[in-house]
């Protein structure tokens, strides 16, 4: 069983690695960097499955641009999240917050593995312990018998 | 046991079935739009021609703000008639129809209201920073704004004669018994 939490631990690890929000603490003077950041976790609107960060749409430089404008005036990264959030809804994050309904979606994948590794390990503790049952059980035959079965066996061939 | 454990696995599909038949039944274009009740964000554009056009001049009217671009067909071209006689129906009435044209060129934004004789407002949002304080998602996208300056409704897609009617309508009697 440990190695299941060896897995468990390693998925959650990859789950923790995947979803941290991406730490943009740079303020007023505007680097590139805290942009793209910001950008990275905006979904672009006029694109399927698509950040604000990787579209090439005009939408999306536009939307940039407002990134970079409002970084530039002191707001803060979160507070930028903030602005597009209020316009669009939760909607517009890559990534739903981690908090009420929304947890089911970080909870529901682990769950799953959880289960999966279990049942896994149920089956296949439950196929070896029968393998292991089906050796022949030692059959005692006395002298009388087998000589009977010798005897029918002549003469009925 | 083990009659509970073979009904046990297809059944765990269950969930996951009524999870995917509901998810594929929504469209990701529906959104529901968290500005429907909040004050319509404040804006100072230019029209195509120049002029100022700021939004706050119109306090008081029922508004009627429609986000189009002239390469958004058909739908724009379908709304645009409809928008252009409902505007003159009604604008005696308190009601102001404004465009917004996004992402557009000027030519093109010009001919398109030329070709549709539009004589209502329309400016150009260059910067996109009006789409996104509205949550515009793509064109054509119509506010309908109430005489205390909020966004009541949220229509995506062409506005028809019925649309507009109803809503607008709603929004004068309403106005009109405070």
């Amino acid at each position: 069983m440990s190695r299941v939490r060896i897995a468990v631990l390693a998925a959650l690890a990859l789950i923790g690695s995947v979803a941290s929000p991406i730490a943009a603490q740079t303020a007023t003077p505007v680097s590139e960097d805290a942009v793209h950041d910001i950008a990275l976790q905006l979904r672009c609107v006029v694109c399927q499955n698509l950040s604000v960060a990787d579209s090439p749409s005009e939408m999306a430089s536009q939307m940039r641009a407002i990134i970079r404008e409002r970084l530039a005036a002191g707001e803060s990264p979160t507070e930028v999240q903030r602005y597009f959030v209020d316009r669009y809804g939760e909607w517009i994050l890559l990534s739903p917050p981690r908090r009420g309904f929304n947890l089911l979606v970080w909870l529901l994948p682990l769950a799953a593995v959880v289960v999966g590794l279990a049942t896994a390990g149920a089956l296949v503790w439950r196929w070896t312990r029968r393998r292991r049952g089906v050796r022949p059980p030692p059959v005692t035959v006395d002298a009388a018998m087998s000589e009977r079965i010798r005897r029918e066996l002549e003469s009925g061939s | 046991m083990k009659r509970l454990w073979r009904w046990l696995i297809p059944l765990a599909a269950v969930p996951v079935l009524v999870l995917l038949a509901y998810g594929f039944r929504l469209s990701p274009r529906d959104i529901p739009s968290p500005l429907v009740g909040r004050p319509a964000p404040g804006f100072a554009l230019a029209t195509l021609e120049g002029a100022p056009l700021e939004l706050a001049t119109h306090r008081g009217k029922v508004v009627v703000l429609n986000f189009w671009a002239s390469w958004c067909y058909p739908a724009c071209y379908e709304e645009a008639p409809v928008l252009e006689r409902n505007w003159r129906g009604y604008r005696e009435r308190g009601v102001v129809v404004v465009g917004v044209d996004v992402q557009d060129k000027r030519e093109a934004a010009l001919k398109f209201v030329g070709d549709f004789g539009l004589t209502f407002p329309v400016a150009q949002d260059l910067k996109g920073t009006v789409s996104v304080d509205y949550g515009v998602y793509g064109v054509p996208e119509t506010f309908f704004l109430d005489r205390q300056g909020r966004i009541r409704v949220k229509h995506v897609g062409a506005v028809t004669d019925d649309v507009f009617r109803t809503t607008v309508d709603r929004l004068l009697a309403e106005a009109a018994s405070p």
